[in-house]
């Protein structure tokens, strides 16, 4: 790890005065993707911003089917929630399947979502379930968020607060790791709301988190997984590496798509 | 057997001070005045060094030096080399090429260590390495072993042309082409054995500390044998004269044979500690051990079997090239040698056999032993050329191998190993009757009702432990010899300190070889030391690889104990004034057999130094030394069964149940034992469904340089093991013992890969069988 000067910041003003005075500063949360680069040197910002102890931006807000869950929420927060198992069970399967318990107890959902690693999780939950991120300075819709690989629409000192959505009617989430790295190779999180089916993707294309609208239509006047037998879906803008190449993947899509849905009509 | 004695399921010793965090790893050790280093590597895979520009580096806060291969060369630090000496069939001495520790002219891999940063802290060090300016000059890169050899490759060193160390055979050539003629079946396969990291828990480190005053140098390194490292250190590596170098391995978080190799760095930091004046330490980040720890197993090979029209196997023959990496490292031309092609005859009576192994240079991490080191590349061979046999003859795996099994011993084969003892029938019915193996088709079915396809696939090994005898080994090109030395020091108190020339970094010696006193004397666990890895302790010793520790480290131990307890008697014998021929030692005391006279051990241990009363003419003392050398190899065999279960839709295999039955010969702790095979088929199912190393073929970039991409064995991809045991006495050692540290991992992939295959019904796969191959395999086969 390079020297960085590490800040608590107190407030998301102070926070914000921190970064405008920085040379290229980073702000934390969880730090399961940030620390580990900053470790191998792949990462060296010259200042951190640790958001963990600023007022308000954790926990867990549930009114009716209206769900907002703070940028600083642990998944373990929202993996032993019972209102969230209640209202949203595949996020809470979600959230209990990310990583390890050490992960789960310090990686967040806001930190989670404003890195968008096209393996991580919740950008799948979010963009399938029409979701909202919330930042100090505005709200964006998921289908805007999430912009490509690792890229979002946050401006460079922009911070997300909150997320929040309306539960959907049935939802489902499955994952299939990869070997090594156990984060999602290919994840599919389907939701059936009164908008409509929304099938997200993450793990497996080539700019990031996508929704896959061709199992969309299909599961729009069906919503089984038999709605999706013998269905396919392009490889042309999925990953390909060692682990799987995109053809792989392509498969993977549809199988975890039946899986998921199986498991929200269940 | 005592509670405490051979046989005894005795908790390791050593466990509490692992388990608490308070092991003493070579990184914990301090040595005042200590300063840090940091290697700069080589980002390419090759490429010629213009020149080095360290200025700015050496200006940077904390830097102490920086020192370069040139320096290194001038001060006549010797090149790193291979200490088995192999001829190829033509009669020529193998071409190694010269390894400078530090980079002098050319570098040869990525990682290749070009200079050496000394700081006060190690971040500076870091710091400063990535400060030092090499200029270098990209070259064209060979990686892949098969394409090492073709005409215009890129030449990894002058001295191999074709980039060949070496053309080698073993076997009658002739013999095994007249019996394909004759034969009535042939299966051949193309085979890759996959190319594996080691990944050891505790990275490689090191501690040079040159004291001027004395002129003496300590180094404190992760070896699996101190004394080797010494040895090499100061008759080819000219860093100090034996009696000017003390070597300390301390506590060794696993090593599974990358830690017996003396590497670039522990040799530099010792010339670096005398360069500049201070104690130098160097502890491997996780990302050097990924990119310079030997790397594994990388065989390309074809093979055929042939067998007459009664399915009995007449002939064997494989054609292998092995790649060395970049470099020869210590024992890298054994392993695809006589560690390999010498067990090619498996369990089996094949008459003739023969194999040509080319070993070639390429453009990636040198490549030496490996948990298993050949076998598990020779018994991958053999068992599955055996299962697709019997596959394609439509006949049981099961029968097929039964009716080739060598039955009667000692056996020679004609790839010169003598098989001295095994059972192999008995081994196949304890693993299929632990399996149900009949019941397999019934399980099949109800697998299949649940949408999985169930396979299942069996791998009958034999392996050679121990590398000994020496005077064998000397005759096939080893520079050591192979024996094991131990020195038993009883105190005066009649407290018992065990040194042995084997080291443990993991294998519980400390409480293995205590179980050899305990059983001896009837002496409590905690009255017996055992004192290794220091080379000012224990005279001379050969380290812990080959699963040699139980064949002749043990056998040492028992050598050394048979003098003392001839002592003991004499001494009892002469107080209880009775005669010595009557003298029994248990529970702690000597006594006269028969009668009711006894002198308590301490007592007698006391009289051995307080002399007062010693037989006329005895040296006064209770201590002896023994060296031990082998009469022969050690043979353990065994029996491996695996299931699985395959998810279509994903390609995913869960291993459902797993046998492994084993003949180790005299098991002296099952518990020790069980726990290596453990460790040994998670290696091995490691190799076969998870690990594969990567390099990027043009660049020789190491793809899989972190577990986001080398995937390591978790808890979750293995089942519950079951692990019976039969017993055949080894002939060759006091003790009986096979060996059991390596087994596992020899046996078990081709039992992973029969599984699979029969399973998808394709053969046509390699190791590491991902969910993505076997999900395209199972396309292939489906298409067909």
């Amino acid at each position: 790890m390079y020297q960085t000067n590490y800040h608590r910041a107190s407030s998301l003003e102070d926070a914000a005065n921190v970064h405008a005075g920085a040379d290229e500063a980073k702000y934390l949360l969880g730090g399961m993707t940030l620390i580990p680069a900053m470790k191998t040197r792949l990462a060296a910002p010259s200042d951190l911003i640790d958001l963990r102890h600023v007022d308000g931006l954790k926990g867990i807000r549930v009114s009716g089917r209206e769900v907002e869950i703070g940028a600083a929420t642990t998944h373990a927060d929202i993996a032993q929630s019972k209102e969230i198992e209640s209202v949203c069970p595949a996020l809470h399967y979600m959230a209990n399947h990310i990583g390890d318990p050490l992960v789960r107890h310090l990686g967040t959902i806001g930190g989670s979502v404003a890195n968008n690693d096209p393996a991580q999780d919740y950008p799948a939950a979010l963009l399938a379930v029409d979701g909202t991120i919330v930042t100090n300075k505005r709200e964006l819709k998921a289908d805007a968020f999430f912009t490509g690989l690792f890229e979002t629409a946050l401006e460079d000192d922009e911070i997300v607060t909150a997320v929040k959505f309306t539960a959907p009617e049935r939802c489902g989430y499955e994952k299939f790791r990869n070997p090594a790295s156990r984060y999602a190779m290919t994840g599919v999180f389907v939701a059936k709301s009164a908008g409509g089916v929304r099938v997200a993707v993450t793990g497996a294309g080539e700019n990031g988190v996508y929704r896959a609208k061709e199992l969309e239509e299909k599961l729009a006047s069906n919503f089984a997984p038999s709605a999706l037998d013998g269905a396919t879906v392009p490889s042309s803008n999925l990953m390909s590496d060692i682990h799987a190449s995109s053809e792989y993947r392509a498969n993977l899509v549809v199988v975890m798509a039946k899986r998921a849905v199986a498991k929200a009509a269940g | 057997m005592g509670i405490e004695g051979i046989g005894a399921r005795v908790a390791r010793k050593e466990d509490k001070r692992f388990i608490t965090g308070a092991g003493r790893y070579t990184d914990d050790f301090v040595v005042p005045g200590m300063k840090f280093a940091a290697f700069v590597r080589s980002p390419h895979a090759h490429a010629r060094i213009r020149g080095i520009d360290a200025d700015a580096a050496r200006q940077m806060p904390g830097v102490i030096d920086v020192l370069t291969g040139p320096e290194m060369k001038a001060d006549g630090i010797g090149n790193i080399i291979c200490g088995w000496m192999i001829h190829s069939k033509d009669g020529s001495p193998m071409k190694m090429g010269a390894w400078s520790p530090l980079a002098t002219e050319t570098v040869r891999y990525v990682g290749d260590a070009v200079a050496i940063v000394v700081a006060e802290t190690k971040a500076q060090a870091r710091d400063a390495a990535e400060a030092v300016e090499v200029d270098y000059e990209e070259l064209e890169a060979v990686i892949l072993p098969e394409k090492a050899m073709d005409p215009g490759a890129p030449q990894v060193h002058p001295e191999a042309e074709n980039n060949l160390t070496f053309d080698w055979e073993v076997g009658d050539e002739a013999a095994v082409k007249a019996a394909f003629e004759k034969a009535t079946h042939r299966v051949k396969l193309d085979i890759l054995n996959n190319r594996l990291i080691p990944n050891a828990i505790e990275p490689r480190s090191a501690i040079g500390h040159y004291n001027k005053a004395e002129d003496h140098y300590t180094c404190y390194t992760t070896s699996q044998n101190p004394h080797v490292a010494r040895l090499v250190m100061s008759a080819f590596y000219n860093v100090a004269p034996e009696n000017k170098l003390r070597v300390i391995a301390p506590d060794v978080g696993g090593g599974f044979g990358s830690k017996i190799y003396i590497y670039p760095e522990e040799i530099t930091c010792l010339w670096a500690s005398k360069k500049t004046g201070v104690p130098v330490k160097w502890t491997a980040d996780r990302s050097e051990s990924f990119l310079t720890d030997a790397h594994a197993r990388d065989h390309v090979t074809t093979a055929e079997i042939a067998l007459d029209a009664d399915h009995r196997i007449t002939a064997l023959r494989a054609d292998t090239i092995a790649n060395l990496g970049a470099y020869m490292s210590l024992f890298s031309s054994a392993t695809p040698t006589y560690l390999y092609a010498t067990l090619l005859s498996g369990q089996y009576e094949i008459p003739a056999i023969y194999c040509n192994v080319k070993a070639v240079y390429t453009h990636t991490c040198p490549v030496d032993a490996y948990r298993g080191a050949g076998r598990p590349e020779a018994t991958f061979v053999v068992e599955r050329l055996v299962e697709t046999a019997a596959r394609e003859l439509g006949i049981s795996p099961a029968e097929l191998r039964r009716k080739n099994f060598i039955k009667s011993f000692p056996y020679q084969t004609p790839v010169i190993m003598n098989y001295d003892s095994g059972d192999f029938d008995a081994l196949i019915d304890a693993a299929t009757k632990a399996i149900d193996y009949d019941g397999f088709a019934r399980r099949k079915e109800e697998a299949k009702s649940r949408g999985k396809l169930r396979g299942i696939g069996m791998s009958c090994y034999i392996e050679a432990c121990g590398i000994a005898p020496s005077a064998a080994v000397g005759s096939l090109g080893a520079g050591v010899g192979l024996w094991e030395s131990a020195e038993v020091r009883v105190n005066a108190v009649g407290t018992v300190e065990v040194l042995t020339g084997a080291h443990s970094h993991g294998q519980g010696h400390e409480t293995t070889f205590a179980q050899l006193v305990c059983d001896r004397f009837g002496l409590p666990m905690d009255n017996v030391s055992i004192v290794h890895g220091d080379t000012d302790k224990v005279q001379m010793g050969m380290g812990t690889y080959g699963s040699r520790s139980g064949p002749v480290g043990m056998s040492a131990i028992v050598k050394a104990l048979d003098k003392v307890e001839a002592k003991a008697k004499k001494i009892a014998a002469h107080i209880l004034e009775a005669d010595e021929g009557d003298i029994v030692i248990e529970n702690g005391e000597c006594k006269v057999a028969g009668t009711d006279k006894t002198v308590p051990w301490f007592q007698l241990a006391l009289a051995a130094y307080t002399a007062h009363n010693l037989p006329g003419g005895m040296e006064p003392g209770l201590k002896e030394g023994a060296f031990y050398d082998p009469t022969n190899f050690t043979f353990p065999s065994g029996c491996y069964i695996c299931e699985v279960e395959i998810d279509p839709e994903t390609g995913k295999t869960e291993i459902v149940q797993f046998v492994a039955a084993d003949d180790f010969g005299r098991v002296i702790n099952p518990m020790i034992v069980e726990g290596q095979v453990h460790g040994g088929l998670a290696q091995g199912i490691g190799q076969a469904l998870l690990e594969g190393a990567a390099y990027d073929r043009n660049t020789g970039q190491l793809v899989t340089g972190s577990y986001m991409d080398y995937t390591m064995p978790r808890a979750d991809d293995l089942p519950s093991f079951q692990v019976p045991m039969t017993e055949t006495i080894c002939p060759g050692n006091p003790l009986g013992i096979k060996g059991c540290g390596e087994a596992g991992a020899i046996g078990s992939p081709p039992a992973v890969m029969n599984a699979i295959t029969d399973a998808i019904g394709n053969n046509d796969l390699t190791m590491p069988a991902t969910p993505q191959k076997v999900w395209a395999a199972l396309n292939a086969a489906t298409r067909h």
